[in-house]
């Protein structure tokens, strides 16, 4: 079943070098971090429990897919995006009452960058300039508008993307991570961070290999 | 691992169906769904659907081009059928997108772990067939060139959009369903555009994947926020899908035509429009799954229950069908009662009578788990309704404006040859659309099947590694 794992280890695209263990300083200034592999979903729950237990701060696990429970394995915190896709939302639904408001009950003059613009109070069939019920629709669809634009905009900013680097894109073993494998990367900046402590505890967490990455 | 079944159609309520067959590690799952984009040539049969879309596109573009050189009367429209082909066509696709918006939040939002196998190109067929839909009242308002006076863009006339019109919710409707649908479509392909780009041989895709991949790199800390996202953008497009096809229905029920003034409107749209969807979705699942070797992710349990949704949406818009005869009769307004026995018996009975054998006689098969289960009798039936589907809007909108109040301004709908045409391009914009989404972008949610799949779980593992130690 897995004929096709052979290919995957080997992409063209990119001359990667994999530095082997031996050949780097362990005082190297360049060292990014380890990274271990690990083959299954059960391996790296286990593994980052014990990761996270041990006081790690500055590290992160990669994964082809959510994970169930890795997060909380991890000691992920629940993330503030819900909060500010809410104050998208909120501010779309304004600006759609603000807008209907402003077009067709006013007769307003408003600096909107280039131009002055002017409101203009329609008379329609003698019902009230400010007909709310008639601007349900697009307030209702400007809430979900903005609302579902900050959700990605968030999205990608909390997530830092596009990030088109990486220093684990080096690593050949990487590529499978958007295949079938699941990796643990501890940064060497993290204060608990020791060369030979950190690979230990990695492989003792039954990672199926660890690799240095460099910045 | 264990011998997989090859049959997931069984009624055991105690056993859980696989959702994926012949597939036990992550691995070939993303062989098979990425051998789709990586195989040197797509199939034949790829090849004559694109010549024969494409051709239709390009008629499409003349025709457009000749509108607009000529003008509106190169259309049927005319007094009193204002609204002929352009918003019969218009609300069509808008009703076919729906399907797709359905299987990727609302499905998602109840959690049903079939919808995985489906729902990429249900996304992608939303956004194709809204492509479709919003070109057609772009072209019909006869002068293109002002056609921005649709939105409400600042203006050295000093001059609005009229905010009261449901015209213009629809607008704003259209506008954020395409919007949130493409945003959609997009965040839930990120991290299958990483996986084609780590597997991509040559540079050229290894960039243009990787760009568009924006750096995914499967970072749990990202997944994190990414399925809040998902969420949030679920619970977002499911009021937001029911929200749209309503607004397409005020264009009708807020006007006093007889036969379009009607509260039953909005939600007998919007089970229209599912209906419609689901049969277009099936109509290009059979043949993908057929020619690109998908049948282990989209298997003949997922064709069945969309049928099952097909025969339940069915029903309840042949309810509808009766109900807003009853209300017509139950309301002794003449002219309503008038609109409704006309439409039957008319001079349009013709289309209300294969409206009413597509949409509602012909789906009853669907009880029969032998029709529900055999692919000939289900394409068949799904292409039934489409056709059926159509002709709903063409009954709603034409025989409604043909036969008024006034007599004095009836007259009989006729079609041009530019109608029908045009009709035939927008399938072919469609499906030039969707074949080239098949040929380069991942048509199955890879990272979502493997999510569903029984290795995902971690604690399934865990038993197993007990039990060995």
């Amino acid at each position: 079943m897995n004929d096709g794992a052979g290919t995957t280890a080997t992409p063209a695209q990119s001359p990667r070098t994999i530095p082997s263990p031996s050949s780097v300083d362990e005082s190297s200034e360049k060292l990014y971090g380890l990274l271990a592999e690990f083959e299954t979903p059960a391996a790296i729950v286990s593994a980052a429990k014990k990761v996270h237990e041990a006081g790690y701060k500055w590290w992160d696990c990669c994964a082809p897919f959510p994970v169930h429970g890795l997060d909380k394995a991890m000691g992920i915190r629940p993330t503030i995006l819900p909060w500010l896709v809410l104050g998208a939302g909120i501010t779309g639904g304004t600006l759609g009452m603000l807008l209907q408001w402003f077009t067709n009950a006013t007769n307003l003059e408003l600096w909107s960058g280039p131009i002055w613009v002017t409101g203009y109070a329609f008379l329609v069939s003698g019902k009230p300039f400010a007909s709310v019920p008639t601007w349900i629709p697009v307030m209702f669809e400007m809430t979900v508008l903005l609302a579902a634009i900050g959700a990605v905009v968030f999205l990608l900013l909390l997530n830092k993307l596009p990030q088109l680097y990486h220093p684990c894109f080096k690593n050949e073993r990487f590529a499978r991570v958007t295949d079938d494998r699941f990796f643990i990367i501890i940064e060497a900046k993290d204060p608990l961070f020791y060369r030979a402590k950190t690979q230990q505890l990695l492989t003792s967490l039954g990672a199926t290999a660890v690799e240095e990455v460099q910045a | 691992m264990t011998t997989l079944p090859l049959d997931n159609t069984f009624d055991d309520p105690t056993r859980r169906a696989p959702l994926v067959l012949n597939h036990d590690d992550f691995g070939s799952v993303t062989n098979t769904i990425c051998g789709v984009n990586e195989r040197p040539k797509p199939p034949r049969a790829w090849y004559i659907a694109f010549a024969i879309s494409s051709t239709f596109l390009m008629v499409l573009g003349i025709l457009i081009g000749y509108l607009f050189w000529t003008g509106v009367g190169v259309w049927g429209n005319q007094n009193p059928a204002m609204w002929g082909f352009p918003i019969v066509n218009f609300v069509f696709w808008v009703g076919i997108g729906h399907a797709g918006t359905l299987i990727s939040a609302i499905l998602y939002l109840f959690r049903q772990k079939w919808r995985t196998a489906i729902n990429r190109f249900a996304e992608a067929m939303t956004i194709f067939a809204v492509i479709c839909a919003g070109m057609f009242p772009g072209i019909h308002v006869g002068r293109v060139w002002v056609s921005y006076w649709l939105f409400p863009i600042p203006n050295q006339m000093e001059m609005w959009p009229q905010f009261r019109s449901p015209l213009l919710w629809d607008v704003f409707a259209v506008g954020t369903y395409f919007t949130v649908s493409l945003l959609f479509w997009y965040v839930g392909m990120i991290p299958d555009l990483a996986t084609l780009r780590d597997r991509a041989t040559t540079k050229l895709k290894a960039i243009s994947y990787g760009i568009f991949a924006l750096g995914w790199r499967g970072s749990m800390r990202h997944w994190h926020r990414y399925e809040r996202t998902y969420l949030l953008l679920a619970a977002l497009a499911t009021p937001l899908v029911l929200s749209v096809h309503s607004v397409v229905s005020f264009d009708f029920a807020v006007a006093q035509v007889p036969g379009w003034h009607t509260t039953i409107f909005p939600p007998y749209f919007v089970a229209g429009a599912i209906f419609s969807g689901f049969a277009m979705v099936m109509t290009l699942a059979i043949p993908a799954r057929q020619w690109w070797g998908l049948k282990d992710f989209i298997t003949l349990r997922h064709l069945e229950t969309m049928n099952k949704i097909i025969l339940v949406t069915g029903s309840m818009v042949g309810y509808a069908y009766i109900m807003e005869f009853f209300t017509a009769w139950y309301s002794g307004a003449m002219y309503e009662s008038f609109a409704f026995v006309n439409r039957m018996f008319g001079q349009y009975a013709w289309a209300y009578w294969i409206m009413v054998t597509c949409n509602v006689i012909i789906p009853q098969l669907f009880w029969f788990k032998k029709a529900r289960q055999s692919i000939p009798i289900m394409f068949g039936i799904c292409l039934l309704v489409n056709v059926g589907m159509w002709f709903e809007r063409f009954v709603i909108i034409v025989t409604s404006l043909s036969q008024d109040h006034l007599p004095a301004n009836w007259d009989y709908f006729h079609p041009t040859w530019v109608d029908l045409t045009m009709l035939a391009g927008s399938f072919g914009l469609f499906m030039t659309l969707f074949l080239l989404f098949i040929r380069y972008l991942p048509v199955i949610a890879i990272a979502e099947v493997k999510a569903i799949m029984p290795a995902a779980n971690p604690h399934a593992h865990d038993h197993d590694k007990e039990a060995s130690a």
